[in-house]
């Protein structure tokens, strides 16, 4: 049934006409990682390879510990990978901002200096940052708490602020790390959608890391499928689907692509989780 | 005015009231010894002329101990606290020296330091600033240990120097628990600054109480320990203003600890 609608990619290359005409933005090759352990190593990562082509918005979905969170420490350089490399286009590491499920905003530092703060790593004057991120606040529905502290905001406030700081930052890469994962389920949608508009507006390539398979498609060009650990990628698939998507509306074209990665992923959740299927 | 306290501090404040009321009136009438229970009032009016006398001095000496004491050993300790947070070999060399001296009962370094220094301030100094460290350097290394990988990931990933992840994350993420090692290591300063007094000094707060007991001056003694007591309380009260216009976005509650 997944044959007729669905058109997968094998790892490393995208769309042909895609590939032809522009170098990756973003391509891992042979990434490995391994944890020295107490009761031995733990691999992590083994033999990972894509690439992303920038402006697109790529989703990791995958088994609870098959090394989503390394993998975008790694493409972050925050880590170094076992063996392997990953490379931007033949330069330097663009700069990046970094989202993650929750506590990534700074408590000590209020709502406005928190969204300015990778214009300020990037040396830009006081009173520049400041008025772009009072404007960034009230475009966010931020503009009564700007001087507020992160303890004084919700959950899903927090989260906005910590997107709003990445997008702001003009970084052009963009990693996330299951952004969305401590919110409850309207805050999510609406963040979700907040994301796809930003995202649409500035086109900054996106590695999002997500357990929600819903989640994945409504928001992806691409999902990249792993296996349990060590991570592999088990398959890439292409989301076919015309956005504006709506998570109710186009209800029925999305489940056939969360059935079709359940299929892939379900053996190696349940022998994680050690449960008989 | 009163509705606003709370009830807990209504409370408190009648059964405070109630106490002293019952003190006063049963030392007046005879029902305590007046000797050795001086009625609050009478307390009262001594500290008022010990105050015009020459208790301002002392307090001014005991102060400038527990001062002295903090500068001379909370702040090398915030400084070798951060030098132990950052650097793992820093750590690994001091390390030993705290395990074996944090443990020692610091007033019991008192008589030997006044046989290697002499009888001055010197010894009594040096005491309390070794007590006022131990707290200060310990809290201060858990202050820079305890702050989230994930604040320095995503400090770094917005492209942040290890100087701008100093100043940005680490000095500002260790606030919380340098504000704890200071609060503990001026407790622990006032505390020792007493205690040395006690021990053969002819001035200061801890001195005069010493001296009260010898000549049974049992109102200059209550004086005395009200006037530590306030004390007490208004560098608490110090320390939370501290807290609170150096660290804003600490809870009240945290703020507190
Ligand atoms: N710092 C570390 N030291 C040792 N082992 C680690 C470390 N970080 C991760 N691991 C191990 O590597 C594996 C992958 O971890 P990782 O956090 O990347 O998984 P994940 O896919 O993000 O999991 P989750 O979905 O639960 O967030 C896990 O088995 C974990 O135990
Ligand atoms: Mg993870």
């Amino acid at each position: 049934m997944v044959s007729g609608t669905l058109r997968t990619a094998s790892a490393g290359r995208t769309s042909p006409e895609a590939s032809a005409t522009e170098t990756p933005a973003l391509t891992c090759s042979h990434l490995s990682a391994v944890y020295p352990g107490r009761q031995g190593d733990v691999q992590a990562l083994r033999d990972i390879g894509f690439s992303i082509r920038d402006r697109e918005f790529v989703s990791i979905v995958g088994p609870s510990g098959c090394g989503k969170s390394t993998l975008l420490r790694i493409i972050a350089g925050l880590q170094q990978p076992t063996a392997g490399s990953v490379s931007f286009g033949g330069a330097s590491r663009p700069g990046t901002g970094l989202v993650f499920q929750e506590h990534g905003t700074f408590p000590w530092m209020t709502v406005v200096e928190n969204l300015a703060f990778g214009l300020e790593m990037q040396g830009m004057p006081r009173d520049e940052r400041q008025a772009r991120a009072l404007d960034y606040a009230n475009r966010l529905g931020l503009g009564q708490f700007v001087h507020a502290f992160p303890r004084e905001l919700s959950v899903g406030m927090r989260q906005r602020v910590d997107i709003g700081r990445a997008f702001l930052s003009g970084a052009p890469l963009l990693l996330m790390d299951e952004p969305f994962g401590a919110l409850d389920a309207q805050t999510r949608w609406v963040l979700q959608e907040e994301l796809l508009r930003i995202w649409l507006e500035s086109r900054k390539l996106v590695v999002f890391v997500t357990h929600d398979l819903d989640e994945a498609v409504l928001l992806s060009d691409r999902v990249l499928v792993m296996s349990g650990r060590p991570g592999t990628i088990r398959q890439d698939v292409s989301i076919d689907l015309p956005r504006p998507r709506d998570s109710r509306r186009d209800h029925a074209a999305i489940r056939e692509y969360t059935w079709h990665m359940w299929q892939l992923l379900e053996p190696d959740v349940r022998s994680g989780l050690a449960i008989k299927g | 005015m009163t509705h606003r306290l709370s009830e807990g501090r209504r409370t408190a404040a009648f059964v405070a009231v109630a106490l002293f009321g019952a003190w006063e009136v049963a030392s007046r009438s005879g029902g305590l010894s007046p000797t050795f229970m001086p009625a609050p009032t009478t307390v009262l009016g001594t500290l008022g002329r010990e105050l015009a006398g020459g208790l301002v001095g002392h307090l001014a000496m005991t102060m400038g101990r527990v001062f002295g004491g903090l500068l001379l050993g909370a702040v090398p300790a915030l400084l070798l606290g951060f030098a132990m947070g950052l650097s793992p070999a820093v750590q690994r060399s001091v390390d030993p020296f705290v395990s074996a001296l944090h443990p020692i009962p610091k007033l019991a370094l008192l008589p030997l330091l006044m046989v290697l220094l002499g009888i001055g301030e010197a010894p009594r100094l040096t005491v309390i600033a070794a007590g006022a460290f131990f707290p200060m350097l310990l809290n201060t290394l858990t202050g820079v240990r305890q702050i989230s990988g994930v604040h320095i990931d995503v400090a770094r990933s917005y492209g942040a120097t290890n100087k701008q992840i100093l100043r940005r994350v680490i000095l500002p993420g260790s606030v919380p628990m340098v504000l704890t090692g200071l609060r503990l290591a001026t407790n622990l300063a006032f505390l020792t600054a007493i205690a040395v007094e006690m021990l053969g000094a002819s001035d200061g707060l801890g001195a005069q109480l010493w001296l009260s007991w010898q000549t049974l001056r049992v109102d200059l003694l209550f004086a005395v320990l009200t006037l530590i007591a306030v004390i007490g309380v208004s560098i608490s009260a110090g320390l939370r203003l501290l807290a609170r216009r150096g660290a804003p976005w600490l809870s009240e509650h945290t703020a507190q600890i």
